[in-house]
């Protein structure tokens, strides 16, 4: 089992995601992230996924993807190839005690101070969700109050792109 | 006054600014629509004025439940290839196609679906008869729409129409607001679209496929239901001709290759024929064709035809490596794939290996033991004596239906239809509606007390419509599958399988308005059948059946070709 992200061109209309996610809901396959928006045109949306599976998984999924109607375009993403990317806002406990173990933390990771309270710390983060995944386990021991993930995107290196035909 | 009406109402033709309810019924029919099957409702009451006003163009067959009207044109398109219609309404109208539809989806089977939805403004606060069925159908669909523009609606129709029919087919659905239906836009005929471009196979891989062709000594033809849907039975026939093969298939598969054809074994599979599973087993090259290899098909597949390389052709790309690893697995159009790999493939000549298969077959025929009373086989043979070979033999699903996929000499393709995929019980006497519809020729349903019971009330239907259906109740007084299973693998513990009914079924039939028969031996079959076979409307024949007859051979749930099961021992419960 691996984890690895594909990249969906789909028709911008309503109801695509939930055609998407329900397939894999149907086919038993597991979301680890999932992340939408509008591309360079508006015709189109770009779903990026993550999903941690093996290589029949992979091969399955990107086959019936490419069968449902609105689906323009698949790829699964090689590590090396792409440019990943995942933003984190997180909130902690501000106490005088910790204040400057967080903000080390902070900066030796190039995160932000978004907000902050007398009580409450808030960072965001961007970088490849192993990064994050770091970060988020530095920052525990000071408790976390809350977090959110975004959820990976992802574009290929160099010129190549998703192209609907 | 009424007159004055529907001359307004023609006049809007002229202007060419039509209601989205004209617009459906035109589209329909531009698509070369000429049945469609349904039931009326609330939301759907424009739609329904329309086919009123067109009915010399377009005909509609009034079921007696939603889900008959999705077996029927479930039916109608298996029997003739074209696309099946259903109408239905908006929330529990829509809801009871779902099982039709995942049907037609399980076994790809072309057919569009319309239903009504309440209007644009309701939809979303639960309204009355408000479902959200294109959420429903999501799964169970090859795509769907709602169609919340009337400008949107006439292309729509159309894509629906193509997507149902392009590839690998697949029903789609259309629900359609009744706002939509009501409002009004210009509506001009397109031509007849043809379906997006075929898939055709690489070169090179039909090139490697007839390399371990010219290698194989033991190969194995093995059809599926892609060889009707892709009218490739004279191509395979021809491969098998070419390359001296036998052929299988898959149920999805019967009546793609005649019976009569010697190399034919039949049916492989968890109720195959014992010559057709053992070949299937012993080759050393299996060519699958529009085949899935369905866990029915190949039990345990760790232990599936070890002794294999497997060819898999087949329009769609996702069904290669899904349910079985291949060694070669070929994508494209399987009239096209084979046509050209006949033409790669040299001739050759097995005698051992067609030594072997007649061994088989001989063995075979031994397990077959006489038998003093009437048995389901009989039955069969029976039916098949007395019917025109292009009769079109429908089955509902369980022992009755494994019988006439073993038994029943199909020639000519399409005219074998039962649920596969799904196995629906009830699905017979609605496919066998649309069957008839579709093609006009005599049809037999053969079904169990079980299944009939599950959707006998389209007996109404068959009755308006006058369908020459003869239904051949094989009455066992059990759920003789579910039983046979509790026989065999729950200790004779007969839990809720025993049908303690006192249903008679032929004055259920009269009660109907249909003709009905009870018979209890071959004799009385024999007359039974030839009076209903020539009879002009529905006929029922409740033909009494042991309760413990087996499908045999039986390969158990999840075992392999070395458990097959070919007797069982009766005994008391």
């Amino acid at each position: 089992m691996k984890r690895f992200v594909i990249a969906i061109l789909v028709s911008n209309i309503s109801g695509v995601l939930t055609r998407v996610s329900s397939m894999f809901t149907r086919r038993s396959f597991n979301i680890d992230s999932l992340t939408v928006g509008e591309t360079e045109s508006s015709n189109f949306s770009r779903i990026t996924i993550s999903v941690m599976g093996d290589d029949y998984i992979k091969e399955q999924l990107v086959k019936q993807l490419k069968k449902l109607h609105d689906v323009k375009e698949v790829e699964v993403f090689d590590d090396k190839e792409t440019v990943m990317r995942e933003l984190l806002l997180i909130k902690v406990n501000n106490t005088s005690e910790t204040r400057q173990d967080i903000l080390a933390a902070v900066d030796i990771f190039r995160s932000k101070i978004v907000d902050y309270s007398p009580s409450a710390l808030c960072c965001e983060l961007t970088g490849e969700s192993t990064k994050i995944e770091a970060f988020i386990e530095l920052l525990k021991p000071f408790g976390i109050i809350e977090m959110c993930r975004t959820g990976v995107v992802a574009l290929e290196r160099g010129s190549n792109c998703l192209k609907s035909e | 006054m009424f007159r004055n009406i529907y001359l307004f109402k023609r006049d809007d033709i002229h202007t060419m600014e039509i209601s989205g309810a004209k617009i459906v019924v035109e589209t329909l029919i531009e698509q070369g629509c000429d049945t469609i099957f349904g039931y009326p409702g609330g939301q759907v009451i424009n739609l329904f004025d329309e086919l009123y006003l067109n009915r010399d163009r377009i005909n509609h067959v009034l079921t007696a439940h939603e889900q008959g009207a999705s077996h029927a044109a479930d039916g109608y398109a298996r029997a003739t290839g074209k696309v099946g219609v259903v109408i239905a309404t908006s929330g529990p109208g829509a809801t009871n196609l779902v099982t039709g539809i995942a049907t037609a989806y399980l076994d790809s089977i072309p057919m569009v679906a319309i239903t009504g939805n309440v209007p644009c403004s309701l939809i979303g606060r639960d309204s009355f008869q408000e479902v959200d069925i294109v959420g429903i159908t999501m799964p169970v669909t090859k795509h769907n729409f709602i169609v919340k523009d009337v400008k949107d609606l006439a292309d729509t129709i159309r894509l629906a129409f193509k997507i149902a029919k392009s590839g690998r087919p697949g029903p789609v659905l259309v629900d359609i607001p009744k706002d939509v239906q009501v409002s009004k836009c210009e509506f001009v005929n397109k031509p007849f679209e043809s379906p997006f471009p075929m898939i055709c196979a690489k070169e090179e891989l039909l090139r490697q496929a007839a390399g371990l062709i010219a290698d194989a000594k033991k190969p194995y033809i093995y059809c599926g239901g892609g060889v009707i849907a892709g009218n490739a039975s004279d191509e395979v026939t021809a491969l098998a001709d070419k390359i001296d093969s036998p052929i299988g298939c898959s149920m999805m598969g019967i009546s793609a290759v005649p019976t009569s054809n010697k190399r034919f074994l039949g049916m492989q599979g968890m109720h195959g024929h014992y010559a057709s599973s053992m070949a299937e087993n012993e080759a050393d090259l299996i060519i699958a064709v529009g085949a899935r290899f369905s866990d029915r098909a190949t039990g345990n597949k760790d232990k599936f035809a070890q002794n294999a390389k497997i060819i898999h052709i087949d329009i769609d790309e996702a069904e290669l490596h899904k349910n079985i690893p291949v060694y070669l697995g070929i994508t494209g159009d399987v009239k096209d794939s084979l046509t050209r790999l006949i033409r790669l493939v040299d001739e050759k000549k097995l005698p051992e290996w067609n030594g072997r298969i007649n061994e088989l077959k001989i063995k075979e025929n031994e397990t077959l033991k006489p038998s003093e009373a009437l048995t389901p086989y009989d039955i069969i043979d029976i039916i098949s004596k007395d019917a025109d070979k292009d009769t079109v033999v429908v089955t509902d699903v369980g022992q009755h239906q494994m019988w006439v996929a073993q038994r029943y000499p199909f020639e000519i393709p399409r005219t074998f239809i039962s649920s596969g995929g799904l196995g629906t019980m009830g699905f017979g006497l609605g496919a066998a509606i649309g069957a008839n519809a579709g093609t006009g020729k005599k049809t037999v349903l053969v079904t169990g007390d079980g299944s009939f019971g599950m959707n006998l009330n389209e007996l109404a239907t068959a009755v308006s419509q006058n369908s020459p259906v003869v239904i051949v109740i094989m009455n066992n007084g059990v759920l003789g599958m579910v039983r046979q299973w509790q026989t065999l693998f729950f200790n004779k513990h007969y839990s809720n399988t025993t049908l303690d009914r006192k249903t008679d079924f032929v004055k259920l039939a009269e009660a109907f308005g249909a003709k009905g028969f009870r018979v209890s031996t071959g004799e009385e079959l024999e007359k039974a059948f030839s009076e209903a076979y020539n009879a002009d409307g529905p006929c029922v024949i409740d033909c009494a059946v042991d309760c413990d007859e087996f499908v045999l051979p039986m390969l158990p749930p999840g075992g392999s070709i070395d458990d097959m099961i070919t007797d069982v021992e009766r005994g008391d419960e």
